[in-house]
């Protein structure tokens, strides 16, 4: 009985830190793809400004508080804009972005088409 | 023909291009955030600076009147360089202004009141930063002016002659 005990206690501590390590990585995998605002070129996971350092521990209170990933970009987007997401939204303001590689891609494909039937 | 067709294809494919960076190098590369929307306040609860109690935001900007939100610290060199402005709209009736003290150690933010003076008739406290993220701030000094529980215009940096008579002018 008290090797049970002591499993079950080992069992729940490690499902505890899986639980822990789970919310970490969503902490991490949405501070890194917000813009710090304030430096140049990093995002905030990777910055130790005061702004990123805040927003961290933002993050942190919403994953607590039960927000989704989504709610929070759309929590963050109210305040701060578009463009603290790195990966933008598809909205009216972004669709040239999403689809101007896929027009390159058909015209790139369009004009090969027609090059190989020239050489036949 | 069919080359004719390709020339054309190509030629109007590159003026496409040509012309979105030619767009884009008119674009400034410094990100300017917005300052003038019309944004509700966050609902927040901090603790006060000389009284230490927790009070709700809900109970701060509850009256009829402008509001001016200023996000300062004692560290912050811009803030002493607006806190004279500031001080000069601290006679209004029609204004009240409520300090959020950002990330400062309260002796040296007592310290600065003193030295400076006290245009406040409430200091919050955000020891860790995350009530300027509430509020959508970037850091210090911040300034929102704030009516009816709608920022009616924020200021991004110190305040100084022009915006405070820009303030006056939205309150008069």
């Amino acid at each position: 009985m008290k090797t049970l005990k002591l499993i079950f206690i080992i069992f729940l501590i490690f499902s505890l830190n899986y639980l822990k390590a789970n919310e970490t990585d969503l902490q991490n995998k949405i501070t890194k793809n917000l813009r710090c605002l304030i430096c140049q070129g990093q995002s905030v996971y990777d910055s130790d400004s005061d702004f990123a350092i805040s927003l961290k521990l933002v993050v942190k209170k919403k994953i607590n508080d039960g927000l989704s990933e989504k709610e929070i970009y759309d929590f963050l987007t109210e305040k701060y804009g578009e463009w603290i997401l790195y990966d933008p939204k598809f909205n009216k303001n972004t669709y040239i972005l999403w689809f101007l590689p896929l027009l390159i891609f058909l015209g790139g494909a369009i004009v090969f088409k027609k090059l190989i039937n020239i050489k036949k | 023909m069919k080359n004719k067709i390709i020339i054309t294809i190509v030629i109007f494919f590159f003026t496409f291009v040509f012309l979105i960076f030619y767009q884009g190098l008119n674009n400034s590369n410094i990100y300017k955030p917005s300052n003038s929307e019309n944004k509700i306040i966050p609902k927040f609860s901090a603790y006060t600076f000389f009284e230490n109690k927790l009070v709700k935001s809900e109970n701060i900007f509850n009256q009829k009147k402008f509001y001016l939100l200023n996000i300062w610290a004692s560290w912050c060199l811009p803030c002493r360089d607006e806190h004279p402005f500031i001080m000069s709209l601290k006679e209004n009736e029609k204004l009240e202004i409520i300090g959020l003290n950002y990330k400062d150690k309260q002796k040296n933010a007592k310290s600065f009141i003193n030295n400076y003076g006290n245009p406040y008739s409430k200091i919050l406290l955000d020891k860790d930063g995350t009530k300027a993220i509430e509020w959508g701030a970037y850091g210090v000094p911040e300034t929102f002016l704030i009516f009816e529980n709608q920022i009616i215009k924020k200021y991004i940096g110190p305040l100084n002659s022009e915006s405070i008579s820009e303030i006056k002018s939205f309150i008069k």
